[in-house]
């Protein structure tokens, strides 16, 4: 069993593939609070720390979940995922970041993030996903600029063009 | 202040040992959110989400047995659903889909709120939840005797709720939540009915509008008097709700809160025991959960 | 309606196209940096305490047990402030830091700067104050006559506007009386800011916001420095809405930098921010409407009370705009308005889209429903009848000179086909209920309703309106510098795509919003910034382009009317010079600042009469509703929209605004509300004050984007932020009165206003 010291806390979290070391924390400290200021990935976002808003949507173990609603300290031995983690290297985008773009889903973009995790586990999952599903499946994040219009056109896009793809490959 | 992350039920029971009054943490869907406004400051921790003997769920002849650590999102597995349904109906409405990838029935019951989703389902199929102690000792609690006031229960330092046991299949069963929101809505009233057409009964639960969840038992002795058990159906349409509803809506104890009123809960509870009742007796088909 | 959105293309990218947003990428990656992000080397973090009570005096304040705290480095409170103790949008009534007494829950007392968050919180509940609780007064209408809560006293503004004959009557008449509830922007990114402490003694603030010079200069004040030693840096900004007109922490978080001496950051947490900024006034408000027997208005009399809660905030002008928008965008004769904001120990309210019009909107169009009724009449007809045209007078006098297509809204949107299908058709998630699973379809009713609305678009009243700009042209490269802050509308887009018309260039680099080397831009609010800064930005790339030709006409020795700017090259127009932009300047750097200003407007007389505006914006909805007739559940299906724009400059951005701003009409007619018992609020959290999830909000028919080009405006566009949140909340209404025959005089409509209503009309029934 994993026993974290008392006092001040010392833990390996893995993230993205990576273990990162996180030295000297406080029991309380929720994962996003680790991911953001101890590990300074800060994609994920903090609209409301109570898993109401979604903007800082991870996977842990392919599971989305909020990691506001995560203690740090318990995601040990697990496997998560940030955005940046769904961020391709070479500085491009990946399919659904440039289709939220492309199709104006992005205005102020705090709850971007946690919308790309959401739907890039979504479609891995379920790739042919009525409106109506993807309502459901993206109804734990919250957007106040869009109304949602233009984020469902950017997901339809994403399903049309690997649809598509997936067709001239012959699947 | 330590955070113990068991990796067994032995460990977690080692951990309590050394640190009785640890919190126990789950899903922490509602732990944290505590945590992060300050108003929780927990000394030690364990951990429970990578407890194996907590996960999943298991057919025993007619029942089936929940682990304790068991998620919303497993609830709506379709091999779980078609074993109990309701709570396959309750888990969808709880909260978002990353709450309900984490948030767990053994969490729903130790934070005993009585707006908690699953809570309404476990009272009317009458389950059986199993408590246990680093000792060997286990217990076996029926709903009431766990939860026993809003946010309140009878589990001391050293108790982990291991798993809940509710009859397989039984009956029809229909799960309704009233909130003021499409999703991610804290129930307002909600009603859990199972008409059992072997036993000839009817149980009701009803949701959010007590400090606790409430068995409507007068309710229930009146429905199963119109239910007609050959047939299959109601005698005579529930018009103006007539006495059924007026039996339910005299069961409920709710509040004004800022989240409702208590005459719109109790008319509302009325509303959902009705229309659960007519369609679990009438067999009607309704989307799967 | 798809070719309206099409997807950003690599095309000219000037105005009109659907132009990338320049921030967009790094915003989908997660590496866009908002204000909450902000780190700096030694950074110490800071928390506020706040008043748990809406109304105490305050006998007496310990900060020593927060001092005492490991790892606490300052604590500071009203003794601290070394300049003006209080601040505010029109008048600086709000102290920095409580002293004697409370006002409002969430008044902020004193302030913890320490090594971590939770031990600066820790420590600020640590701080003991004692109250004498004193009874809050909450209740509007009392509220000018109650002893006052504050030396200026409780009434906030009062304004009056009588037009034509108070004594004429008309043939028919209706009243009502109407109330809005207290909205909420719930913006998602947290309020938050970075300071750091300047060898000048003066201090950088990075921060989110909606005007960077206006808190510059309340800051300055505050902390007794000259401006330029408050340097404030525009940070990625997470929604705003109104709720960051006026500032939170600004003053508090300056103070710590500069007693530290370290920087210091602050991040609200959710529920800090529901008691942490304005919120929209609630109204409370009564009508009286009456017509001739064809349904043409004679005369609107209306009486509008406002909560302006502790502070007076922006209330001034959202009480003239209640009262300048009373009767809608109607031919109105005869005209008796009151509008009067009052002080109360509520939350403090301000500036929120749509600014005043959104309260008198919901109360004037239920009248022309009740008038349609009344008169046997199709309720868009009698809209038709009296819609506003250009030429027209308001109930201000003012001649309204622009365009007023408020007919062609209405028809369009009114034109636009019904969804084909009803409730029997959707799926059970698609019912009212949602998840919940509690419709029943023989009991689900769908109602249609309709609605048109409109407001001014920029400042008013005489108030000195203007946007600064700057274009530099050095070695072919074009910066446009402004220090307007971009909140998510997409303005950052526009001045791209403005630089990229004048120049032809492909790229166009922005400048840091600062306040540091140049002048404001004024608020991004009020609908006004396409307008304001797009002008600026026009008139600076112009100033630069016209002097680049000028320069090389001279340097070649041809006359300045034969060269022209065209696809990022100096040419003359025979083609017999074809120039770089790099190489006709020749090594020179061009640079213009230009300050744009709108014609002035008057201040409004002591009957509300004035040229006060500068242009107008309408707007009309049609929302599709259905309705559990037992639960009172409501599910918005569709909402249809039309909207007179003038001029689409990027038609991507356009459809963003109007499907936001609906929705958040939709959430305020049916869900969202500050509750308040007492002046304590209920619900600051997102599990209790609920705004439209992805199963909530509807998909948004964009019926007509009208676009009559606005004489006076630089790009013939008009704002378009505030007009879909303004006819879409009593469109929603509309449709569920249509659908349950209920009156509905209240906003947001929560479920016992159906269940229960409907349930004692049904006892009634014989």
């Amino acid at each position: 069993m994993t026993t974290v010291k008392p006092e001040r806390l010392d833990y390996v979290l893995k993230v993205n593939g990576r273990e990162h070391h996180v030295h000297d924390a406080d029991l309380a400290e929720n994962l996003l609070f680790v991911l953001r200021e101890r590990i300074g990935l800060m994609g994920s976002k903090n609209a409301c720390e109570q898993g109401e808003c979604g903007s800082c949507s991870v996977l842990v173990d392919g599971g989305l979940e909020c990691s506001c609603t995560m203690l740090a300290a318990s995601a040990v031995g697990r496997e998560i995922v940030t955005v940046e983690g769904m961020t391709p290297r070479d500085g491009g985008l990946s399919d659904v970041q440039e289709a939220f773009v492309a199709e104006g889903a992005v205005q102020c973009g705090f709850c971007t993030p946690g919308l790309v995790v959401s739907v890039t586990d979504l479609l891995a999952r379920r790739p042919d996903a009525t409106e109506l599903e993807v309502r459901e499946a993206i109804s734990g994040n919250l957007c106040r600029c869009t109304g949602y219009g233009r984020i469902l056109a950017a997901v339809r896009a994403v399903q049309e063009e690997r649809a598509a793809l997936a067709e001239q490959v012959g699947l | 202040m330590p955070v113990f992350v068991p990796r067994s039920l032995e460990e977690a029971f080692a951990a309590l040992a050394e640190a009785p009054d640890a919190q126990l943490l789950a899903g922490g869907t509602d732990f944290m959110v505590e945590v992060n406004y300050g108003h929780r400051s927990p000394s030690t921790v364990v951990a429970l989400a990578q407890v194996p003997e907590l996960r999943g769920f298991r057919r025993e002849g007619d029942e089936v047995v929940l682990g304790a650590g068991l998620t919303y999102t497993e609830m709506e597995s379709p091999g779980l659903s078609a074993l109990v349904p309701a709570l396959a109906q309750a888990a969808r409405t709880v909260g978002s889909p990353q709450i309900r990838n984490a948030g767990t029935i053994g969490g729903n019951l130790a934070t005993a709120s009585p707006a908690g989703d699953t809570l309404p389902v476990l009272a009317a199929l009458e389950a059986s939840i199993t408590v246990g102690r680093g000792d060997g000792t286990r217990r076996t609690l029926t709903l009431d005797e766990l939860v026993t006031g809003p946010k309140r229960t009878s589990l001391q330092p050293g108790d982990v709720i291991l798993d809940v046991r509710l009859p397989a299949g039984r009956g029809r069963q229909e799960f309704l939540k009233v909130g003021t929101r499409n999703a991610m809505v804290i129930a307002v009233a909600s009603a859990a009915v199972v008409v059992d057409f072997e036993r000839h009964t009817v149980r009701i639960a009803l949701g959010s509008v007590g400090p606790v969840v409430i068995r409507a038992r007068e309710a229930e002795h009146e429905a199963e008097r119109l239910v007609d058990w050959e047939a299959r159906r109601l005698t005579g349409r529930l018009e103006g709700w007539g006495d059924f509803g007026e039996l339910v809506r005299a069961a409920a104890r709710p509040i004004d809160d800022h989240r409702s009123t208590a005459a719109y809960r109790r008319h509302a509870v009325g509303v959902c025991a009705c229309r659960a009742l007519e369609r679990a007796v009438s067999g009607l088909e309704r989307e799967a959960a | 309606m798809t070719s309206l959105v099409e997807t950003a293309e690599r095309t000219r990218a000037g105005l009109g196209e659907s132009v990338r947003r320049p921030d967009g990428d790094p915003k989908a990656k997660g590496e866009f940096e908002f204000s909450s992000d902000l780190g700096w080397e030694g950074m110490l973090w800071g928390h506020l305490l706040r008043s748990p009570h809406p109304s105490a005096r305050i006998t007496s304040i310990d900060l020593a047990p927060a001092l005492a705290v490991p790892g606490v480095v300052a604590v500071l409170g009203a003794e601290d402030v070394p300049g003006r103790p209080t601040y505010g949008l029109d008048y600086p009534d709000q102290p920095v830091f409580a002293s004697e007494v409370v006002r409002y829950v969430g008044e902020p007392i004193a302030a913890v700067a320490a090594d971590h968050p939770l031990t600066a919180r820790r420590a600020a509940e640590a701080i003991v104050v004692t109250y004498e609780v004193t009874q809050p007064l909450v209740d509007t209408v009392l509220a000018a006559d109650a002893p006052p809560i504050h030396r200026l006293g409780n009434v906030l503004m009062h304004q009056d506007v009588v037009h034509g004959d108070p004594d004429a009557t008309g043939a028919v008449t209706v009243e009502g009386y109407y109330e809005t509830g207290m909205q909420d922007q719930a913006f998602m990114g947290p309020e938050s800011a970075l300071a750091v402490p300047a060898p000048d003694g003066g201090v950088d603030l990075y921060l989110a916001t909606q005007w960077l010079h206006v808190d510059q200069d309340q800051i300055a004040a505050c902390l007794a420095l000259p401006p330029d030693k408050v340097r404030l840096h525009l940070a990625g900004v997470g929604g705003a809405f109104g709720a960051r007109e006026d500032m939170s922490m600004q003053v508090q978080l300056s103070l710590l930098a500069l007693r530290t001496g370290r920087p210091v950051k602050i991040v609200y947490s959710r529920e800090e921010s529901f008691l942490g900024h304005v919120h929209r006034h609630p109204a409370r408000m009564w009508y009286r409407h009456s017509a001739d027997e064809h349904g043409n208005l004679v005369k609107v009399e209306a009486r509008i009370i406002l909560d302006g809660g502790a502070y007076h905030s922006s209330s001034t002008a959202v009480t003239l705009n209640a009262a300048c928008f009373a009767a809608g965008p109607y031919r109105v004769p005869n005209a008796v308005i009151e509008a009067t904001a009052v002080r109360t120990n509520n939350p403090p309210c301000g500036a929120m889209r749509g600014f005043g019009a959104v309260q008198v909107c919901f109360a004037y169009e239920a009248q022309m429903d009740k008038l349609a009724a009344a008169l046997r009449m199709d309720p868009v007809a009698i809209r038709l009848r009296n819609a506003l045209r250009t030429g027209d007078r308001l109930l201000t006098g003012q001649v309204l000179a622009g365009t007023a297509p408020v007919a062609e809204v209405i028809q369009a949107c009114a034109g636009a086909p019904l969804p084909a299908g009803g409730p029997d058709d959707v799926p059970d998630i698609a019912l009212p209920g949602g998840a919940g699973r509690t419709a029943e379809r023989s009991r689900v009713r769908r109602g249609v309703g309709f609605a048109v609305g409109f407001k001014n678009l920029m400042y008013s009243a005489g108030f000195d309106d203007y946007a600064t700009a700057r274009c530099r042209l050095e070695e072919g490269r074009v910066t446009v510098t402004s220090p307007a802050v971009e909140v998510g509308q997409g303005l950052v887009t526009l001045q791209q795509q403005i630089a990229r018309d004048v120049f032809g260039v492909d790229e166009v680099h922005l400048g840091e919003a600062t306040t540091s080397g140049i002048g404001s831009a004024g608020s991004t609010s009020a609908s006004r910034q396409t307008w304001m800064t797009g002008g600026a930005v026009q008139g600076a790339c112009e100033a630069v382009a016209d002097r680049l030709l000028s320069s090389v006409a001279q340097r070649l020795e041809l006359p300045r009317a034969r060269f022209e700017i065209s696809g990022g090259r100096v040419r003359t127009l025979d083609g017999s010079v074809d120039l770089s932009l790099a190489d006709a300047a020749h090594g020179r750097v061009f640079e213009e600042t230009v300050v744009y200003r709108h014609p002035p407007t008057d201040e409004l007389d002591e009957k509300g009469q004035g040229n006060a505006h500068v242009s107008f914006a309408f707007a009309a909805h049609r929302a599709v509703v259905d309705v559990d007739l037992d639960l009172g559940l409501v599910r918005v299906a569709e909402m249809t929209t039309a909207q007179d724009v003038g001029r689409v400059l990027n038609p991507l951005q356009v459809v963003g605004q109007i499907e936001g701003g609906t929705s958040q009409g939709v959430g305020f007619a049916v869900m969202e509300e500050i509750v308040l018992d007492k002046g304590i609020v209920r619900n600051p959290s997102f599990t209790d004050y609920i705004i439209p999830t992805a199963l909530d909000s509807p998909p948004v028919h964009i019926a007509g984007l009208i676009e009559q080009p606005e004489p006076g405006s630089p790009h013939g566009a008009k704002g378009v932020g505030e007009p879909p949140s303004i006819s879409s909340t009593p469109a929603v209404v509309a449709a569920i009165r249509d659908a349950t025959g209920l009156d509905l005089s209240r906003v947001p409509v929560r479920p016992q206003d159906i269940a229960l209503a409907l349930a004692v009309l049904d006892k009634e029934r014989p």
